[in-house]
């Protein structure tokens, strides 16, 4: 009974594997076709009414039933790898299933990088790839790889198509397995013989795996234990990852924060779960998180881990991390708990579930513990390293990245805006001075740390909520590994809005150069090629550059208030670090470059050198 | 230390790809791994011999879980549970010997299933130990090939399939 009710309270990705569509009742049902067709009408039972791809000729049967669908639009990108983090992006602005159809050898090969970045940010995908037929596998036939083996490490779960029978029961569990549990990339690759078979369509509803059952609710037994630590905690944190997106727990995690006086910090991928501005969340951790963050999160005697899984950019050493804490852990995916940081409490679940029986814990007479004095110290810290200071770069003719960031962030509106990144500094300049309050609105590539996952990944965001201004912060770098996806969005009237943050550099390795390896820029210099503003207009895209402080407003203005795909070329000095950074290896507590206004408005970095002769 | 792990998991192409493929990639060496179909024709089971500490394994098998092919993952190393392990002995053996190596074969229940000029195959199956010291034994006369299955296992106790 109550099951049921909360099953429908949560976000549908999270619990429910059924499909979003007609499912059974579908009108194909019980009809004679081919395994194309089959496929095209799983889709349309499963709810599906995008997708991404691009053809070839193993894949060219479906693509043939696709042309007949009335209900799915097919959106044809530029590359396969595009096509992947569209859909990708579209997945995580929607929370719904992402859909990628391609066909065989380099068109399969192509959507590797792509599925290993949803793999690593536990993205669900259903990618459906061509194959050669069955009787030329393993023939070395031309178009043919062996996706199958090659993604083996990169996907939640992947089928061999052997016969068109069993395609619709395939589709359907492989958009039941994307869904449930901790979400992921599945892999379906059809060898076209396969499409060609005919078959009697039966699509079911439910999925009975008996091999593959995720748990949902968390032990009651160990969410008490939780209670009673939290309770006797005089330093307590909650520390925010992406899985408080995935399960839809972002009420409920501030809720607890309120509740208890509690301080948030976030991962990258937790951007978004927590309200910026809501005074007890201190934002993001870790390498290039803040100093009052990361003391907070060091320093704390007990971390309350919500769907995070303790990467290295987070904790830095790790024998050195926290080391007073004490470890609640929650997270659905049981491989999480003690893999990096034994946990004292773990509790295996949805987040959702296990934060509301948690919080019940605290409604019924267990104490909230006492933070006064906790916060306190929180505060001094939050007030005494501040993360960037308006005095920082005053005399500099250039354009400061933290401030343009700023300045994009005070123009965007929380519910109706999204910005997705690329990888590298201006990432992370986003993370740090963007602010975001709602989940689903800050689309990054966390773990993979994919460079041109940017463009195609805001263009699939677009296309999932059309409603949204998507703006995307690109580098120099990043942009041209998926440049020509600008194809994609002018073609489909997607109205993005890219800002490429540009020092002609591949800026994240030049700074590690320039701090770490005695300014040795192997390999790090662009030049400035390719003109930005002449590639986005030869893509039909309205373009423009701007090099001085005083004309970053009215660009982002004029790029906000565009119709079409736009595109602002920022130069900034090639010089700029991503401040304060934690170096790779070293503990949370010794980052460089954090301001502190206890002494002097100063980064508390040796080396920095000054700007580039006069380049902006 | 050394685990014994038998995993029971779906019988399909790719799955022992799936199952090795993962140990590989912690960067664990498999000492010995057999599979085979069991009692049901639907389902396989593979058994695994590794060498690995407490977190490491611990991270094994929860990743082993993990896969959607992965019924079940049963750690025999600290129940009670019986191995055996088949070996073919291709050994040296000329007509003066042949009595000989004939008899080392018997004393360990094993037999001769091939007879050639100058060399007698021995199957022979139990335990690592016994194996090892038949090996030993016949070194002497020289082997000339060696072939073996790898160890299955099964637990002793009939409760847990």
């Amino acid at each position: 009974m109550a099951e049921d009710k909360k099953n429908q309270q949560l976000a549908p990705v999270a619990i429910a594997g059924a499909p979003i569509g007609l499912g059974s009742a579908n009108p194909k049902q019980g009809q004679r076709m081919t395994g194309a067709q089959a496929v095209v009408a799983s889709l349309e039972a499963e709810g599906v009414d995008l997708i991404f791809g691009y053809p070839g000729g193993h894949a060219i049967h479906i693509y043939d039933a696709l042309y007949d669908s009335k209900i799915i639009r097919h959106v044809l990108s530029r590359h396969e790898q595009g096509a992947v983090h569209e859909a990708d992006g579209y997945a995580r602005a929607t929370g719904k299933v992402g859909t990628v159809l391609v066909t065989s050898g380099p068109g399969a090969t192509n959507t590797v990088t792509g599925i290993a970045t949803a793999y690593m940010d536990s993205i669900p995908l259903v990618v459906i790839t061509g194959q050669v037929p069955l009787s030329m596998i393993g023939t070395d036939s031309f178009q043919e790889s062996d996706i199958f083996g090659i993604t083996i490490p990169i996907v939640k779960h992947s089928y061999l198509v052997k016969s068109a029978n069993d395609i619709a029961r395939t589709l359907r569990e492989a958009y039941h397995i994307a869904k449930t549990g901790r979400p992921g990339p599945v892999l379906v690759d059809i060898p076209s013989d396969v499409a060609r078979q005919h078959t009697v369509f039966e699509y079911e509803d439910s999925v009975n795996i008996a091999s593959y059952k995720p748990t949902y609710r968390g032990n009651a037994r160990q969410i008490k234990a939780a209670a009673a630590l939290i309770s006797q905690s005089k330093r307590p944190v909650l520390f925010v990852g992406g899985g408080a997106i995935t399960s839809g727990a972002s009420q409920l995690v501030s809720a607890l924060s309120h509740k208890l006086r509690i301080p948030t910090v976030t991962s990258l991928m937790g951007l978004g779960s927590v309200p910026a501005d809501d005074p007890l969340n201190l934002g993001l951790v870790g390498m290039h998180g803040s100093q009052y963050a990361n003391m907070t999160l060091n320093r704390s005697d007990l971390i309350l881990a919500c769907g995070a899984r303790f990467s290295d950019r987070v904790t830095g050493k790790i024998s050195s991390f926290a080391p007073e804490a004490k470890l609640v852990h929650i997270d659905i995916d049981p491989a999480e708990i003690d893999k990096v940081r034994l946990a004292d409490i773990p509790i295996v679940g949805n987040l959702s579930y296990v934060l509301e029986s948690l919080l019940a814990q605290f409604e019924n007479g267990v104490e909230a513990p006492d933070t006064q004095e906790w916060l306190a110290d929180v505060a001094q810290w939050r007030d005494r390293y501040p993360m960037y200071h308006e005095s920082l770069d005053e005399d500099t003719e250039c354009i400061i990245p933290e401030k343009a960031m700023l300045k994009l962030s005070g123009m965007l509106d929380q519910e109706s805006s999204i910005v997705v990144t690329e990888v590298g500094q201006h990432q992370m300049w986003a993370a740090q001075f963007i602010e975001r309050s709602k989940p689903r609105t800050f689309i990054t590539s966390g773990g993979l740390g994919t460079m041109g996952f940017g463009l195609p990944a805001s263009i699939g965001a677009a296309f999932g909520c059309p409603e949204k201004t998507v703006v995307c912060v690109a580098g120099d770098g990043s942009l041209q590994m998926n440049a020509q996806e600008m194809a994609t969005a002018t073609i489909n009237q997607i109205p993005v809005k890219v800002i490429v943050v540009d020092n002609s550099a591949l800026g994240m390795v030049h700074q590690w150069q320039k701090l770490f390896l005695q300014e040795r820029y192997s390999a790090t210099e662009l030049h400035d090629i390719p003109d930005f503003v002449k590639l986005a207009q030869a893509y039909s895209w309205t373009a423009e550059r701007i090099s001085k402080p005083e004309e970053v407003a009215g660009a982002f203005e004029r790029m906000l208030s565009s119709e079409g795909p736009y595109l602002v070329d920022m130069r900034i000095p090639r010089d700029q670090s991503v401040f304060p950074i934690v170096a790779p290896g070293r503990a949370l507590t010794e980052a460089v470059g954090a301001i502190d206004l206890g002494e002097r408005v100063e980064r508390n970095v040796d080396n920095e050198s000054d700007a580039e002769e006069g380049r902006c | 230390m050394k685990h014994v792990l038998s995993v029971l998991v779906e019988n399909k192409s790719g799955v022992l790809s799936r199952v090795v493929a993962l140990i590989a990639r912690r960067g664990f060496n498999i000492d010995s791994l057999s599979v085979g179909p069991t009692e049901d024709p639907s389902r396989s089971r593979i058994t695994i011999i590794v060498d690995a500490e407490k977190v490491a394994y611990d991270q094994i098998t929860k990743q082993l879980n993990k896969l959607v092919c992965v019924y079940k993952i049963q750690d025999l190393t600290n129940d009670a549970y019986l191995e055996r392990e088949l070996v073919l002995f291709k050994v040296n053996a000329p007509a003066e010997k042949r009595s000989e190596v004939i008899e080392i074969a018997n004393l360990f229940r094993a037999s001769v299933v091939d007879v050639g000029a100058t060399s007698l195959t021995i199957e022979a199956t139990g335990s690592e130990g016994k194996l090892e010291g038949m090996e030993e034994l016949l070194q002497v006369y020289g082997i000339k090939e060696i072939t073996r299955t790898g160890k299955i296992a099964i637990s002793r106790n009939s409760k847990d399939a």
